[in-house]
């Protein structure tokens, strides 16, 4: 039950996605006016800072994944249709993984865009060693939503809950960033230090867990009251 | 798997909301096979009473008894006991009658989906819809939708908030007799409404409600519009 729970909220909230496209369309927009407006600042002459790609391309995924976050609980709130998942006898941490799992879709299908054009503006060789980058993508942009997903529910009934979100969101998923900046930068050195890559993708792992772990034991409580 | 009660019996519930007291020592019965009205003006608690009752909400004292059963206690069990048609509708407006309910079904375990979708759109008279998005249908349309989201697990105690808002004459008479077969059935209904004319010789039992309180409570009203100003006119206290 478990399981199908998870399946049928995500594949909802895929569907629902499908046919508005409000979010992907909101989301890619804002993440590459935000890569554009770095390149420009940033790239003086054709040189660009140095590991400036790798902090850039998680600027963009932690503000689109803010702006995802909030849209997809507001979805919920307007026909007050998160009620109704938390009055089915469904597990609720199931329902909390099928949420997570569609956020994570929708920000790695926004990196599958962004990670191109920040290789090409910032002139990167992100792409170099495909393995690695899209290890540390999923990994930092899972530890971001756990938390992320289990804030924006708590949130979704407050009056200032765009106020709220980043405020609560940004100070503990801060060591997630840092571990993906500094993973996405050791994948741009000339030359490949594996262990360093491992070191920091190991500690996404990590906080991966941790988070995960904590949101599917307080989402129940947060939730019933 | 869903646990099964014959009565429902709130005892002595109050809720909280910081400073301001939304339900005060409220007390009531409903068994098997009665339809029960809650009346009150705006602002009287119903719908926190109902949020109570659908353990969405927990009593600051006091306690909601499902038979045997403790609303804190009994948890995903109970809920799928319950059926809830609130004053928003529960529906997601982007996918069509047929996957709201297909969605819904599945989250309360159906073995066919489908199926149960099906036939619930036949039963709401909307089987020719069932492929449209609710978002495009008119709000008597998507209430008959979300009566059978709220009815599609066959629920022992139903939960009716405001349920004959934006309903024609014709839609109104339909629901009247679901709730009729309902209470055959044995289902337990809790009614909040301001649509007197329509509960009128509907409801086995009424609660009046005015600012969290119960001033008054009957068996069997009759002339109910002129029962309620009655009570409501009572001086406060």
């Amino acid at each position: 039950m478990f399981f199908r729970t998870v399946w049928l909220v995500l594949r909802k909230d895929l569907t629902v996605e499908v046919r508005s496209r409000e979010i992907a369309y909101t989301t890619l927009f804002f993440a590459v006016s935000c890569v554009l407006v770095f390149a420009f600042a940033l790239v003086k002459e054709g040189r660009p800072i140095e590991d400036g790609a790798a902090g850039i391309l998680w600027i963009a995924i932690a503000f689109a994944g803010t702006l995802a976050l909030g849209r997809t609980f507001e979805r919920e709130r307007q026909a007050e249709t998160l009620r109704a998942l938390l009055l089915a006898p469904a597990d609720r941490p199931a329902i909390y993984v099928g949420k997570l799992l569609g956020i994570v879709g929708l920000l790695l299908a926004a990196a599958l865009g962004l990670v191109p054009l920040v290789a090409l503006l910032f002139q990167a060789p992100l792409l170099d060693h495909p393995f690695w980058l899209a290890s540390i993508v999923t990994t930092g942009t899972l530890g971001f939503s756990a938390v992320g997903t289990l804030f924006a529910a708590m949130l979704v009934r407050a009056r200032t809950r765009d106020v709220l979100l980043p405020v609560l969101l940004y100070p503990i998923t801060v060591p997630v960033i840092i571990a993906g900046v500094r993973a996405t930068a050791a994948l741009l050195e000339p030359e490949l230090d594996l262990a360093i890559v491992r070191f920091w993708c190991a500690l996404l792992i990590c906080f991966d867990v941790v988070f995960v772990t904590l949101a599917l034991w307080t989402f129940e409580p947060l939730m019933t009251d | 798997m869903s646990v099964d009660f014959d009565h429902l019996a709130v005892e002595d519930v109050s809720r909280q909301f910081g400073r301001r007291r939304a339900l005060s020592h409220i007390s009531f019965r409903a068994a098997s096979g009665e339809i029960l009205g809650l009346l009150g003006p705006n602002g009287a608690g119903k719908s926190t009473m109902m949020a109570v009752i659908a353990t969405l909400l927990r009593p600051s004292s006091g306690r909601v008894q499902y038979g045997a059963h403790d609303g804190v206690k009994a948890g995903a069990a109970l809920r799928a006991a319950i059926g809830v048609l609130g004053h928003d509708l529960f529906l997601y407006p982007e996918l069509t009658a047929h996957e709201n309910l297909e969605f819904f079904a599945g989250l309360h375990g159906a073995r066919d989906a489908r199926a149960a979708a099906d036939s619930a759109l036949a039963s709401a008279g909307l089987a020719d819809r069932a492929h449209d998005a609710v978002g495009s249908f008119s709000r008597g349309m998507r209430q008959r939708v979300a009566l059978e989201r709220a009815l599609i697990h066959r629920p022992r105690l139903v939960l009716l908030d405001e349920p004959f808002t934006g309903l024609d004459d014709h839609s109104t008479g339909a629901l009247v007799a679901r709730l009729d077969g309902l209470r055959s059935q044995g289902t337990i209904v809790i009614l909040a409404t301001h649509d007197l004319d329509i509960a009128d010789g509907l409801l086995d039992q009424v609660v009046f409600l005015r600012a969290g309180r119960v001033i008054e409570s009957m068996t069997r009203p009759e002339a109910l519009r002129s029962t309620y100003r009655a009570v409501m006119a009572r001086p406060a206290g």
